[in-house]
C-alpha cells in the first residue's frame, strides 16, 4: 500500500506508566490496510532532531479512523512527542514494513517491554485463532494487561523479573513453567529475548515471527541504516543483510542471524 | 525561467540533485517525489563487488545532524547494471553513478563495466570516512588524488566528478590536485568526521566508533569550502552539506557551486529535493532572476 508523508491530528493523548504514552491519531481511510506489525515514522517539531522516530502500531481503530502508539518516552523526540495533546498536529510516515503474516495455527504470541504493543492489534486479528499471550516486564509497572484480557480465545501469561506480578523470571521461563503450546510464535521485543524465541521455536520446531529494531534514518529502504544480518545472501542487498524498514520488521526467524 | 545549467558539457533541467548514499538508486523515493523532477539522480556508491558494509548500529543523530557510517554496502556493478541503471532509465532524469573501491584497480574495472552502461556522469568517492581501506585513504593526499582522477579519465567514456573529503586541512590543495589530474567537475563536501557518546551505556553511538557528520550542522563549512574551492578551479562545483532548503541551495549556487545536491535532508523529508527546486524558484521570482546561471559564484 502507498506510503503516506504528512501532518496528522491527534485524538488523545494518555500516560499509562511512568514513561509509556498512548496516543490516538487519526489517519484516514488508511486504516483498513494496515497490518498489525507495521509501524509509522514520528518527525520532530524540533528541526534540531533530523530523524524520525520509529514505533509500532499497537491499534487500529476502523470505525474512528485512527491508529493508536504506545511507546517509551527514551530521549528527547519521544519526550517532545510525549508532551503533544489533542488536536495538535503530528508529522509522520506511515504505514512502514511488512507486518506479520497471519496464520490459522495455535499461537503463541512473546513479547517483551516495549515489544508489548504491536501484539494487541495482532490477537485482536487472530481472533479465531486459540492463542497464549506471553508478556515480559522488569517490573510491576505493567501496561495494556487488561486490554488483552478482553480478546476472545486468548490466555495472558505475565512474567516481570522481579517476581512482583506473574511469574517470576522472562517470557522463556513462563513459557515452560506454564507449558504453553502452540504451532507458531508470533514475538517482538529486545534480541535477546528474540534470540531465545528462535532457539525455542527451532526445539519445538515450528515457525517463528520476529519483530526486530534498529537505529533508522529514512525508514523507507533508501538508506541501508537498519540492516540485519540474513542467513541468506538478499536479493535485494545482494551480501547477507537484510533492511529492518523495509524487508522487516518482522521476518522468519530461521532467516536472520541474531 | 531558466533553471538549466550545463555541467562538463551534460545539461541538466535544473541544478537540484540528491547526494550519494541517501537516496539508494531511486527506488524508494520515487514513492514520494517525481524523480523526473530532478536534475540528476545520483546513486549509492556501487564497487566491482558486493560490500556488506560496517556492523550495526550504522546511525546516530547529533543536533542539526547524524552520523552515518554505513560503510559503503552495495550489491556491486553486476547486479547494479542489471536492475538500477534500468531502473533509472525509466526516467527523464541525468543519471550520475558513484563509484567506490578499496584500490586504485577496483575503481577502474567499475568505471571500465559504466563505460558502455547510459550513465551520463561518474562521480568517484574518494571521500568515505567509513571505510578503512580505499574512500578516503585517497582523497587526502594531493598527489593521491591527482593520480587516481587520471588513472580513471583514462578509461572512463563519461565526464568524472571527483567527490571530495573536508577532511583535510587544506580542500583547495585536494581540488587543484583533480583539477590537475583532468577531473571534469568536483562534489563537495562529503561528510565530516565524527563521533557521539552514548554516556549511559558508556559506549560508542556507532559501531564504527567514528562516523560521518551530515545536516544543517555542516552547512556553513560546506559553504565556505565550496567558496574556497570556486576561487581555486576552474572546473564547475556541485555543492553539498546539509542542504534542506531553496534558500541553501541559493546560498551553494552564490558561493560558486553550478549545482546542488540534497542529502540528509531526505531523512527529515521526503518531499525535500522537490521542496528546495521550489524554493529556488520562489526565490529567482522574488529577487527577479531569469537565469540561475547569473547566481552561480556571484558573491566573491
Amino acid at each position: 500500500m502507498e506510503k503516506v508523508c504528512k501532518m496528522f491530528q491527534i485524538i488523545s493523548q494518555k500516560k499509562i506508566t511512568e514513561d509509556i504514552f498512548s496516543l490516538w491519531i487519526e489517519v484516514g481511510d488508511m486504516v483498513k490496510d494496515i497490518r498489525p506489525g507495521q509501524f509509522v515514522s514520528v518527525y520532530c517539531g524540533d528541526g534540531s532532531r533530523l530523524l524520525p522516530r520509529p514505533i509500532s502500531i499497537c491499534e487500529v481503530a476502523k470505525a474512528t479512523k485512527a491508529i493508536r502508539l504506545v511507546y517509551r518516552v527514551v530521549g528527547e523526540g519521544t519526550k517532545e512527542l510525549s508532551m503533544m495533546k489533542a488536536e495538535e498536529e503530528v508529522k509522520m510516515i506511515l504505514p512502514l514494513g511488512n507486518g506479520y503474516t497471519l496464520k490459522e495455527d495455535k499461537a503463541i504470541l512473546i513479547a517483551g517491554g516495549i515489544g508489548i504493543p504491536p501484539m494487541l492489534q495482532l490477537a485482536k486479528e487472530l481472533k479465531k485463532v486459540e492463542k497464549t499471550v506471553v508478556l515480559g516486564f522488569k517490573d510491576s509497572q505493567t501496561f495494556l494487561l487488561n486490554e488483552f484480557s478482553f480478546i476472545p480465545k486468548t490466555k495472558v501469561i505475565i512474567a516481570t523479573e522481579d517476581g512482583s506480578v506473574g511469574i517470576k523470571g522472562n517470557v522463556l521461563d513462563a513459557i515452560r513453567e506454564e507449558g504453553v503450546e502452540g504451532d507458531v510464535i508470533y514475538s517482538c521485543g529486545p534480541t535477546p529475548m528474540l534470540r531465545a524465541v528462535k532457539a525455542y521455536a527451532q526445539e519445538k520446531g515450528i515457525e517463528a515471527q520476529i519483530s526486530l529494531e534498529e537505529r533508522m534514518a529514512c525508514g523507507i529502504g533508501a538508506c541501508l541504516a537498519c540492516v540485519c544480518q540474513s542467513k541468506e545472501v538478499d536479493h535485494h542487498s545482494n551480501v547477507h543483510n537484510k533492511r529492518v524498514c523495509k524487508d522487516g520488521p518482522v521476518f522468519n526467524a530461521q532467516e536472520v542471524e541474531l | 525561467m531558466n533553471m538549466k545549467v550545463n555541467l562538463a558539457g551534460v545539461e541538466f533541467k535544473n541544478p537540484v540533485m540528491e547526494a550519494s548514499g541517501t537516496f539508494g538508486s531511486g527506488a524508494e523515493y520515487g514513492e514520494f517525489v517525481d524523480l523526473n523532477k530532478l536534475g540528476a539522480v545520483v546513486t549509492k556508491g556501487v564497487a566491482n563487488v558486493p560490500w556488506p558494509g560496517n556492523p550495526t548500529p550504522r546511525i546516530a543523530e547529533t543536533a542539526s545532524g547524524m552520523l552515518n557510517a554505513i560503510g559503503l554496502q552495495n550489491p556491486g556493478i553486476d547486479l547494479f547494471t542489471k536492475r538500477d541503471i534500468p531502473f533509472l532509465k525509466q526516467y527523464d532524469t541525468k543519471i550520475i553513478v558513484n563509484v567506490c573501491g578499496k584500490s586504485t584497480e577496483d575503481y577502474l574495472e567499475v568505471v571500465e563495466r559504466l563505460g558502455d552502461e547510459p550513465v551520463d556522469m561518474l562521480e568517484i568517492n574518494i571521500s568515505c570516512p567509513n571505510v578503512k581501506e580505499g574512500g578516503i585513504a585517497f582523497g587526502q593526499d594531493p598527489k593521491a588524488v591527482e593520480a587516481i582522477t587520471k588513472a580513471v579519465k583514462k578509461v572512463a567514456k563519461q565526464p568524472v566528478i571527483m567527490k571530495l573529503s573536508p577532511n583535510v586541512t587544506d580542500i583547495t590543495e585536494m581540488a587543484r590536485a583533480a583539477e590537475a589530474g583532468g577531473a571534469d567537475v568536483l562534489s563537495l563536501i562529503n561528510t565530516l568526521t565524527g563521533m557521539k557518546i552514548d554516556i549511559y551505556k558508556q559506549d560508542f553511538a556507532l559501531a564504527n566508533k567514528t562516523g560521518g557528520l551530515s545536516g544543517p550542522a555542516i552547512k556553513p563549512i560546506a559553504v565556505r569550502m565550496v567558496y574556497q574551492v570556486a576561487n581555486t578551479v576552474k572546473i564547475p562545483i556541485i555543492g553539498m552539506g546539509g542542504i534542506q532548503s531553496g534558500e541553501d541551495a541559493i546560498e551553494f549556487m552564490l558561493a560558486g557551486a553550478s549545482a546542488v545536491a540534497v542529502g540528509t535532508a531526505n531523512f527529515n523529508n521526503p518531499y525535500a529535493t522537490m521542496d528546495v527546486i521550489a524554493g529556488m524558484e520562489a526565490y529567482m521570482k522574488r529577487m527577479g532572476v531569469t537565469d540561475i546561471n547569473e547566481l552561480i559564484g556571484k558573491v566573491k
